[in-house]
């Protein structure tokens, strides 16, 4: 299939454009979507295109804004409603969890709600304590709702549309450290990356590598640096929070015997937790060694720009877990 | 206002009582037999004219969306008693297949979109049905119920705010029964004529309106429809009262508002339409005792279907989380 070698923020902008066209159910509410042309851009340009009626601002009103895209999605259409950072999402999680995920549920399939919440995501900016946050892992907690978080602007293109076009509600998160990488992103406006569908990114047969979003990008480059040391990672991009592809993380391990999961949330009650927790339930014989987390440090995130970067994971951190994993 | 046909008063006060009685019938399954169980029921008793008025306003077509006290509103809209009780006793038959309980009471087909049960939570819900309503260029009105006790937290402004923003067809009704849970008014709101909450949102006030007396609801409730459907938004303040404590769970409500219930009972709204039938009509005694039997039948119904229906299994209890994905549960 051809591809362009374009950012993930044009690929995200591109998915979503392509989908209001093609369905003129969907439409984009937020703050600053419109004529802001979207605090990251995503939304660029379509205010002007598709004009009011589709690409809606709002007042800083999360709760509403959460709210509002539920009603609207039960009633039949398709919001793509715009959280301008997840850490405001926070005001808008009893829509989100206690209605947009639970509605379907509660009334016994009489509504669905075919809904995407985005939410930029991730820290490392100097943006503070409650600007700094990767709390994905809460809104996966939850049964009715799915979570998706993309890697790479190819995955983010499929996966935007494939969460657009299906009938639940998807928490959709977008790395800001991730929208200005360029990546190959298919021609095809048909492009879809299934939900709950995890990717491995490179195979190997030493240590399964489990990971999202940036924690992916770490994880390549510690699996580069120790293949010149002749130790060869599996890397798996979950991709997907809910439903989680523990199938393909499960597989990977029995043939590598050993895992580290990397990921830019907080350790407690986290990704690292729920992934360490299955594995031992499930693959008990195939465990060769502990598992090993690599997260971000349990404090809240500070200003000061080099103690905040201690505070994150990156390759060097992964190329020390998975020496540790390996004796 | 158009002349009301006498046809259309005697279908109010059917459903008054048949919500009275479904209400009563409902505390007694709870307290006595205890058919109906769970920690959560809220009675609508008290408060009849006020859903009956507003909802007497709308078309088919037109939503209605609530907060938990939602029974009412259901058997209003016109949902059957026997698939409401049967969520009440968390029956397979239940509007909800026996999921929802008391406080979710929902039907797709009589655009009955629920009850809700986070104080508030459905608020920004009615805005976003209302636009849907206008998304897809229809004429359609969404009748959102707001408890006195919501009107104080976030998802109340937010919805009202972004509501008059877009211009939305969203009819808004105060029931204000003057307690929030066991807060009076005056102890929780530094204004107490919450109509004039609408003023704050640039939105049409429609006043206070007398909630007992389900003519000046339906008056009311007309002129707000109406304005809603061809303008924007409106906010109606219904005062009325409960008869009943909060909840199942408040047990010390006729200690602490005895005087006052008493009170209120003397302006109870199936009486004051009783007497208005009676005093334009002739000998309607009979006919209205007869409308009192026939529903007590509807209700006994209700129960003898509920009480045969079959409890949801363990399939019920994982299907619906997903649209179209078995869930592959831990």
């Amino acid at each position: 299939m051809s591809s362009k070698n374009i950012s993930m923020r044009d690929a995200l902008h591109r998915a979503l454009w392509e989908e209001m066209e093609r369905d003129e159910r969907v439409f984009v509410m937020g703050e600053e979507v419109g004529k802001w042309n979207g605090t990251h851009k995503v939304t660029r340009d379509m205010l002007d295109h598709f004009g009011p009626r589709r690409v809606k601002d709002t007042p800083i009103s999360e709760m509403a804004i959460g709210g509002a895209a539920v009603g609207a999605a039960m009633y039949g259409l398709r919001p793509v409603a715009e959280m301008m950072t997840i850490n405001f999402a926070f005001l808008a999680i009893d829509a989100i969890i206690n209605h947009a995920a639970k509605v379907h549920y509660m009334f016994n399939g009489q509504f669905t709600v075919p809904l995407v919440i985005r939410a930029a995501t991730g820290w490392g900016m100097q943006a503070t304590a409650t600007h700094s946050h990767m709390p994905e892992p809460i809104f996966a907690h939850f049964p009715g709702l799915y979570v998706g978080c993309p890697s790479n602007a190819g995955d983010a293109y499929g996966m935007l549309k494939a969460a657009i076009r299906d009938d639940n509600p998807v928490l959709f998160t977008e790395t800001i450290a991730l929208y200005p990488k360029p990546g190959p992103v298919p021609d095809d406006p048909d492009y879809i990356v299934p939900i709950g569908k995890a990717d491995i990114k490179r195979p190997g047969k030493d240590v399964t590598i489990v990971s999202f979003a940036r924690g992916v990008e770490w994880s390549l480059k510690a699996a580069d640096a120790l293949a010149k040391e002749g130790i060869e990672c599996e890397v798996v991009d979950l991709r997907w929070l809910r439903p989680l592809d523990t199938a393909t993380v499960f597989e990977s391990f029995r043939k590598t015997n050993r895992c580290v999961i990397v990921e830019e949330c907080l350790p407690h009650y986290s990704l690292g937790s729920e992934i360490a927790a299955q594995i031992q339930e499930n693959c008990f014989d195939y465990m060769d060694a502990p598992i090993k987390r690599v997260s971000a440090m349990d404090v809240p995130l500070p200003f000061a720009k080099d103690i905040e970067l201690a505070a994150l994971p990156d390759e060097h951190k992964v190329i020390a877990a998975v020496k540790e994993v390996l004796g | 206002m158009a002349a009301l046909k006498k046809e259309t008063l005697l279908e109010w006060y059917r459903q008054m009582v048949l919500i009275r009685q479904f209400e009563d019938r409902c505390a007694d399954l709870y307290f006595n037999s205890k058919k109906i169980t769970g920690v959560y029921m809220h009675l609508y008793s008290g408060h009849e004219a006020v859903g009956v008025g507003a909802l007497g306003a709308l078309k088919e077509t037109d939503h209605v969306i609530t907060a938990y006290r939602d029974h009412g509103l259901a058997l209003i809209r016109g949902v059957s008693a026997d698939a409401i009780m049967a969520e009440m006793m968390g029956k397979r038959t239940g509007t909800s297949g026996g999921k929802g309980g008391s406080m979710h009471i929902a039907s797709r087909q009589h655009n009955f979109w629920g009850g809700y049960a986070i104080v508030g939570g459905h608020l920004p819900l009615a805005t976003g049905l209302a636009l849907g309503a206008r998304y897809n260029n229809t004429d359609e009105v969404v009748v959102s119920m707001i408890g006195d006790g919501a009107t104080n937290n976030g998802y109340f402004h937010e919805a009202l705010n972004m509501s008059q923003l877009w211009d939305l067809p969203n009819v808004w009704i105060i029931e204000n029964n003057l307690v929030g849970m066991g807060t009076r008014i005056e102890d929780s709101s530094g204004q107490t004529e919450l109509h004039k909450r609408a003023i704050a949102f640039g939105m049409k006030d429609l006043g206070r309106v007398d909630g007992q007396d389900v003519f000046k609801m339906y008056e009311a409730a007309s002129e707000a429809v109406e304005y809603a459907r061809k303008s924007g938004p409106v906010l109606i303040e219904a005062l009325t009262y409960r008869y009943e404590g909060h909840g199942v769970s408040d047990k010390t409500f006729d200690k602490r508002f005895g005087d006052e219930l008493k009170a209120w009972e003397a302006r109870d709204p199936i009486n004051i339409l009783a007497h208005h039938i009676t005093t334009k009509y002739k000998n309607m005694d009979a006919e209205l005792e007869a409308i009192k039997a026939e529903t007590l039948k509807v209700v006994d119904a209700s129960v003898e279907f509920a009480s045969n229906s079959p409890d949801p299994d363990l399939n019920d209890l994982v299907a619906n989380v997903y649209v179209g994905r078995d869930y592959d549960v831990i």
